[in-house]
């Protein structure tokens, strides 16, 4: 099995950041993800953005309702063993109509190696739309800058909450080796 | 060591909520779920605030995201206790940025109101301003009197935060009143009142 991580190399990570750049995000939340440990280094290091480590991905969702309550944009990172710690504050994005752009990698699903990451990672997508978020996988890198940037005007021009899907096969597997 | 007793609780939950609001000036206001909520629409209604119906455990967070987006306004998050509890990790999440407008004041009636009048931790050994101090919040405080109250307000909407507060209230019956529900209206309105007309682009 061959991994698109090869082919398409590792860029994928500074389109995602020029994107939310050119989107006008300001409050970046997260929980750390291997597969976004460059994502998230590009956002600690730019000046107009403020990156908030999160103890629980669900105080995310609470932070970024703030942040549009206070006229700014945000995005939440995770990985997708922290979906279900958001359904709660999920509810109010709904109730309220707030809009919500998350980039979630995606674990539990290509080539895993850890069963305990099966149940939530497969459950990932029905636990998003279930909570009345728009889903949008992404499988290949080549596409993935395209897609956050569809996303991203969904969320902020149409109101609606979207989390992007970032396919295990994108960010490669975990070397249990070393 | 000598046992420290606690002092008696007298102070109103409707009283407190007023007695802050009152020098609120142009300070935005996020309410926790069921009685914060009640209290601050008894108080007054406002447009300003963010009235909150759900999303149990967020109300600091939500404080955290709007304290961030607006550096020079004032943010006051007024919770319960039971509210609080849900939502601890975010008191160090709130420490660690250290957003100096930001206040997080819990009326602590030490149980959960809203469902039922049960014992919460707060009234069990819980100290939530301890939390707060040891998470690294500025300033920290446990408030039972009226002249505590009076000593704090100040520093509720002045002083460099994050501060936190919690105001010991005690679980008398108030009255029932109930102020907008709807989210989506309640979102409008608040944006409306602090971007104008940015509000809908
Ligand atoms: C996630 C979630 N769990 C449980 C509830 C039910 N609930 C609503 S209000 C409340 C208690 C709130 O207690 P507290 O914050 O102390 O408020 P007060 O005592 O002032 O009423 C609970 C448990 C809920 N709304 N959401
Ligand atoms: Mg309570």
């Amino acid at each position: 099995m061959k991994t698109d991580q090869q082919s398409s190399s590792t860029i994928w990570p500074d389109q995602i950041f020029r994107v939310l750049k050119d989107t006008g995000i300001r409050q970046v939340a997260y929980v750390p993800d291997a597969g976004h440990s460059k994502l998230i280094n590009l956002c600690r290091a730019d000046k107009s953005m403020r990156a908030v480590s999160l103890t629980t991905e669900e105080e995310g969702i609470a932070m970024l309702a703030g942040a549009w309550l206070g006229g700014e944009r945000g995005v939440l990172l995770m990985q997708s063993s922290g979906v279900g710690n958001c359904i709660n504050m999920l509810g109010m994005i709904q109730e309220c109509r707030l809009p919500l752009l998350t980039l979630v990698t995606m674990r539990g699903q290509w080539g895993e190696f850890n069963p305990w990451q099966s149940p939530m990672g497969q459950g990932t997508p029905a636990a998003l739309e279930n909570a009345g978020v728009i889903v949008q996988p992404v499988d290949h890198a080549d596409e993935i800058g395209e897609t956050v940037a569809a996303a991203a005007r969904l969320a902020f021009s149409s109101y609606r909450p979207v989390a992007v899907l970032i396919s295990q096969r994108v960010i490669g597997f975990k070397n249990w080796s070393k | 060591m000598a046992v420290t007793k606690k002092p008696k609780i007298t102070l109103e939950r409707r009283d407190v909520m007023t007695t802050i609001l009152r020098e609120r000036g142009d300070a935005l206001l996020v309410t926790g779920l069921g009685s914060s909520t009640y209290d601050a629409y008894a108080t007054g209604d406002h447009h300003l605030n963010f009235y909150l119906w759900g999303a149990m455990g967020g109300a600091a967070m939500i404080g955290l995201g709007l304290a961030l987006a607006q550096p020079k306004r004032r943010v006051l998050v007024i919770t319960g206790d039971g509210e609080m509890l849900m939502g601890l990790g975010s008191l160090a999440t709130i420490a660690v940025e250290k957003p100096k407008n930001l206040a997080i004041i819990v009326l602590d009636n030490q149980h959960y109101g809203e469902t039922g009048m049960q014992q919460a931790h707060t009234g069990r050994g819980v100290d939530l301003a301890g939390i707060a101090k040891a998470a690294g919040f500025a300033a920290t405080g446990t408030l039972y009197t009226a002249q505590q109250l009076k000593t704090w307000l100040p520093k509720i909407h002045k002083a460099a935060g994050p501060l936190f507060a919690s105001i010991k209230v005690t679980t008398n019956p108030v009255p029932m009143v109930l102020p907008l529900r709807d989210g989506t209206a309640i979102k409008h309105r608040f944006r409306e009142a602090l971007l104008g007309a940015k509000a809908f682009e």
